[in-house]
């Protein structure tokens, strides 16, 4: 029987939940036994060729590409996890929230102290993807099947539910692994 | 007048004292009601209903309804349970709470006690409101974007330390912690030492220059879930 | 800081005694004369009567009718109630709006005129209405509106707006008001002829502890919601003790949909003030208090001038009605917008000047109730009941009704029904017949007791309007065959957003919640699972909050639930997608596309 595949993204996040998943240490033998990474930025696998069992979304939704990326992942994958509190609320990004995109971006290329800008103007190619109005939490914009705090989670969180779900059992985790930081 | 007053929680025989209420004499007995708004020295309030028991069959505060002979009291059932998470995941969705960076985190009532219902995220959603931070005093920041509204801050200014620096203002959703001066905590005769400052259950209000003191594993709640230290002592001993 | 800001506060200060547990009257006073009550006004206020002025700053900030910052002199308040809604309101709302030029919540650029919504203010039958200062002005449409800014803009003089006026008192010469009564039935007690000075004889010759017999052996129960035994209610305040106690008349009625004390008011307050007499004798109190709601300034001069006429006539004052020692007198303490204060213990706070909170229960009233002494609160309507009692008997009085729901009750009717207006009704009636009554055979919908009411569907329309089944406060509020019940749910829980105290996290978050989801499906981005999410989001509200507001603020979307369930199941659909329905990326992307200049190549 084939593996289940598993894939990954990282959305508006920091990478830093991929890192928690990645220090699971030797578990990850252990995992790879289990499954098989397909789209991730783990084995650079860009596009979805296969149905996947579990999509892991790291990062809230900040920009129109990672609503396209989400939408995606809900449609390759029989369950999504949002891991991590970026993905759940939105995490550091979505501090710009109670801020217009207008006075976000003026801050960030013009008037922030830090700016060097000599062009003085804010970056608009058609490459870059356009930013929503606000960060979005990933279940706002598609059905998320199961939460993973924290920021990153530990990666005990991220193992125990992972292999919860691979071995169809509930997903239940202890005390000690939910946490918001 | 007797002075005992002898009541059920949950099938078990409390004695309660006259004058008491069901969470102090609950307490008494190593047994936890959750709460967020009750403080230890501080008078009862009734605000965050964190607390709510069933007495008789009908709902109440456990933190004002005061003890009362021959009442029958449901606390630790899966219907209250699943109120008291409902209330919790709605103060998450009211403010702003960012504990990846929040000073209080791992000593935190509010995250202590969603923490406690095993709650992985709020069902509800976030409602980001635009909240006012005042690092105006020297020594101690308010962050608006935490605030529960408990109102521990203002009853311990008030009757703890003698002064009056905190009262709410505006009603509904658009209630807010105010300090007594135009605008600025630093107008006001707060000190750092005060009561009102290490009331608050969250990281609203915060000594300045403490930071992340102490390391994560050591504190408060990471390991044992908020209450312990009342249910211990049922355990222990009576 | 200013002078003359600084001496006049102090000046209507010390006109209260400096007596910080009259701040609704210091603050109220201030806001009239400086069109706000600003920081500065704040300090020298709490600097004069002794408090803190964030103390100041919170009851301020509390009320609709009390402002930090200016308001212009003439503040026009639109009622955009439901009824008002289904009035036109808009068209009226839009037409003010353009002859001033502003949008509401604002004050022209000359200061002179704001322009605000107000949620119900007692005119429901004559609905679109708005107050203008404390004028009140119904039966709007667009082209009165556009006289009144007209009118207004020369004179500025609010009184001068009324052209026609009502019938009975609001023809008086201290009321001079356009407001009618729309009395259509007048039943055998509360809307009956007055018999001045009869109750009170009758009391008088008794004992206290009879006449609480007899409001018990009438089987009195209280009108202002609840439907507490008021000869109980009595009964316990006499037995508290306490160096004073006090009466409280609950005329705050605010509960959207209900106008019939406003009515009593009008054309009966001797029989109130008898009532609330009455009642000072058998509980043992020296002073009586009506909380009028700001909503209803206009009477006041009216008011006064029965209180006055009353003392002249030894009906309040020393040895009233010739009873040695028995000394009694009634005040008026007036609201400042806030649905909350008709709540008993929030209203306790507003008149000991505190911020329209609710109290902690117990200690109730009965026992610890204004400045923390046993006060007996009741409704407008309930002393009516009393004096009628006493006048009559209470064989005369509980021949009305039902056993559980002894005597008439006042319903105040409005919406889609040809007979808006006041209706005394016995107890027990069915709403089959009072719809009769009220020309609304054709109702699809009706909500009984307001906005924390039930929305009823016409499958029982044959139940009975009394506390053991169909249990209102008076507001009968009906919606015909073109109305949408969810929409009159969603404009409720705006309401009760606007309205909410915000001390208890249930009340305060979880109607913004029951809103956000109820506003989801009216867009038709509604699932299934939404609707268990509305009902258990409101059994939790209803469950955990700490007052009556909270307890019964969800009871639009439940009973709608219940009772409407296919109108929301026409709204609701099963996705397999898997997306959010409400998400709409065309919208969250729009400020970025204006921005760049370009569209997004993901949005549609
Ligand atoms: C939110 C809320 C608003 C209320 N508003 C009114 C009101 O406007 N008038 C009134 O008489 N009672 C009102 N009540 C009921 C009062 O709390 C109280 O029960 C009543 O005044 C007692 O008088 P009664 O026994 O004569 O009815 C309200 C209750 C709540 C919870
Ligand atoms: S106050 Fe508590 S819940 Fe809020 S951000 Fe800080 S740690 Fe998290
Ligand atoms: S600042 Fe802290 S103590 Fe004060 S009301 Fe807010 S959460 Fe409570
Ligand atoms: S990157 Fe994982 S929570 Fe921020
Ligand atoms: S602890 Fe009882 S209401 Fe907050």
């Amino acid at each position: 029987m084939a593996k289940p595949k598993v894939a990954t993204t990282s959305l508006c996040g920091c990478f830093g939940c991929h890192m928690s998943l990645l220090d699971i240490d030797d578990r990850i033998l252990k995992l790879v036994e289990l499954i098989e990474f397909h789209k991730s930025p783990i084995n650079d696998i860009k596009k979805f060729t296969a149905r996947c069992a579990i999509g892991l979304i790291e990062g809230g939704c900040c920009n129109d590409e990672n609503v396209h990326v989400l939408q995606d992942f809900r449609k390759n994958c029989d369950i999504l996890i949002s891991v991590g509190d970026c993905a759940i609320m939105g995490g550091i990004p979505a501090m710009r929230n109670t801020i217009p995109l207008k006075e976000c971006l003026e801050e960030a290329y013009l008037n922030g102290p830090t700016v060097y800008n000599p062009s003085g103007q804010i970056p608009n190619d058609p490459e870059i993807p356009l930013l929503l109005k606000q960060v979005y939490p990933c279940n706002e914009v598609v059905k998320i099947d199961y939460h993973l705090p924290g920021c990153p989670p530990p990666a005990d969180t991220i193992w125990e539910a992972l292999v919860a779900l691979l071995t169809d059992k509930p997903v239940d985790l202890p005390y000690e692994l939910i946490k918001y930081d | 007048m007797s002075n005992t007053i002898t009541f059920m929680i949950d099938g078990v025989e409390i004695e309660g004292k006259p004058g008491q209420t069901i969470m102090q004499a609950a307490d008494e007995a190593g047994i936890y009601i959750p709460r967020l708004c009750a403080f230890k020295g501080l008078s009862p309030y009734g605000a965050c209903r964190v607390c709510t028991v069933m007495v008789n069959g009908r709902p109440q505060a456990a933190c004002t309804q005061p003890v009362a002979p021959g009442t029958v009291v449901e606390n630790d059932t899966e219907r209250l349970q699943h109120l008291r998470g409902n209330i919790v995941e709605m103060m998450f969705v009211e403010g702003n709470h960012y504990c990846m960076f929040c000073e209080k985190s791992g000593n935190c009532e509010l995250q202590a006690m969603a923490y406690r219902f095993g709650i992985a995220a709020p069902k509800y959603p976030y409602l980001f409101p635009e909240r006012d931070v005042d690092a105006s005093h020297p020594d101690i920041l308010i962050d608006r974007n935490r605030c529960i509204l408990c109102g521990r801050c203002i009853r311990a200014s008030s009757d703890l330390d003698g002064k009056n620096v905190f009262q709410f203002v505006g009603r509904g959703k658009d209630k807010q912690i105010a300090v007594n001066a135009e605008a600025r905590l630093a107008d006001t005769d707060i000190d750092v030492t005060d009561q009102a400052v290490s009331s608050c259950p969250v990281g609203a209000i915060l000594k300045k220059r403490v930071g992340y003191a102490v390391p994560i594993g050591e504190r408060l709640y990471d390991h044992k879930p908020i209450g312990s230290d009342i249910e211990a002592a049922r355990t222990a001993g009576s | 800081m200013s002078g003359t800001l600084e001496n006049t506060v102090k000046d209507i200060c010390r006109s209260h005694s400096n007596d910080r547990t009259r701040m609704m009257d210091i603050v109220r006073e201030v806001q009239a004369r400086f069109k706000c009550v600003s920081s500065e006004a704040m300090d020298v206020i709490a600097a004069a009567v002794g408090t803190h002025r964030v103390e100041v700053e919170s009851v301020v900030s509390f009320y609709t009718y009390l402002s930090e910052k200016p308001k212009g002199k003439v503040v026009i308040r639109l009622c955009n109630d439901i009824i008002d809604k289904m009035h036109g309101v808009e068209r009226v709302a839009q037409a003010f709006s353009d002859a001033l030029g502003i949008k509401f919540g604002e004050t022209t650029p000359d200061g002179t005129i704001s322009l605000e919504y107000t949620p119900c203010i007692g005119l429901c039958d004559q609905a679109p209405a708005a107050l203008i200062n404390d004028v009140p002005v119904t039966d709007l449409h667009r082209s009165i509106a556009r006289q009144i800014v007209a009118d207004l803009k020369k004179h500025m003089d609010p009184k001068r707006l009324v052209h026609r006026l009502g019938d009975g008192n609001n023809a008086h010469e201290l009321v001079q008001s356009m407001v009618v009564n729309n009395i259509r039935t007048e039943g055998p007690m509360v809307l009956s002829p007055v018999n001045r000075g009869e109750a009170i004889k009758q009391a008088l010759a008794i004992s206290p502890v009879e006449v609480i017999r007899a409001v018990k052996t009438a089987r009195l129960r209280g009108r202002g919601g609840a439907g507490f035994p008021t000869g109980m209610k009595w009964e316990f305040t006499r037995a508290a003790t306490g160096e004073e106690k006090y009466v409280i008349c609950n005329a705050d009625e605010g509960e959207p949909g209900t106008f019939k004390d406003r009515v009593i008011l009008t054309e009966r307050p001797d029989r109130v003030f008898a009532g609330m007499t009455i009642a000072g004798y058998a509980i043992g109190a020296k002073t009586g208090i009506v909380y009028l709601r700001g909503e209803y300034a206009y009477l006041r001069p009216y008011l006064e001038h029965v209180l006055e006429r009353r003392r002249n006539d030894g009906l309040l004052g020393q040895n009233v009605g010739g009873k040695e020692g028995f000394n009694f007198d009634i005040v008026i303490q007036m609201g400042a917008g806030a649905y909350i204060c008709g709540e008993e213990t929030a209203l306790i706070s507003s008149c000991e000047g505190l911020r329209g909170d609710p109290k902690n229960r117990p200690p109730f009233p009965a026992q610890k109730g204004y400045l923390d002494c046993p006060t007996v609160v009741n409704n407008v309507e309930t002393l009516c009941c009393v004096t009628k009692i006493l006048e009559r008997g209470p064989g005369a009085f509980n021949e009305y009704g039902s056993q559980g729901s002894a005597g008439t009750k006042l319903l105040s009717i409005s919406g889609d029904c040809k007979l808006p207006g006041v209706y005394e009704l016995p107890f027990g009636i069915k709403l089959s017949e009072v719809l009769k009554q009220a020309g609304a055979e054709d109702a699809i919908a009706v909500q009984v007791g307001g906005a924390s009411g039930a929305m009823v569907a016409p499958n029982e329309f044959e139940r009975t309007i009394c506390f053991d089944d169909l249990a209102t406060g008076g507001a009968i509020m009906v919606f015909g065959p073109e109305r949408n019940v969810l929409e009159v749910a969603d404009y409720f829980l705006d309401f009760f957003i606007e309205e909410s105290c915000g001390y208890c996290t249930p009340c305060r978050v979880g109607n913004v919640l029951l809103k956000e989801r109820l506003d989801r499906i009216l867009a038709g981005h509604g699932e299934p699972a939404d609707l268990d999410y509305l009902q258990d989001l409101g059994e939790t509200i209803k469950t955990t909050s700490r007052c009556g507001l909270g307890q019964t603020s969800p009871n639009p979307v439940l009973t709608t639930l219940k009772n409407f369930r296919s109108a929301y199941e026409a709204l609701v659909k099963e996705r397999d997608d898997g997306l959010q329905p409400s998400f709409d990326l065309s919208e969250a992307v729009g400020d970025a596309e204006q921005i760049a200049g370009h569209k997004s190549v993901h949005a549609d």
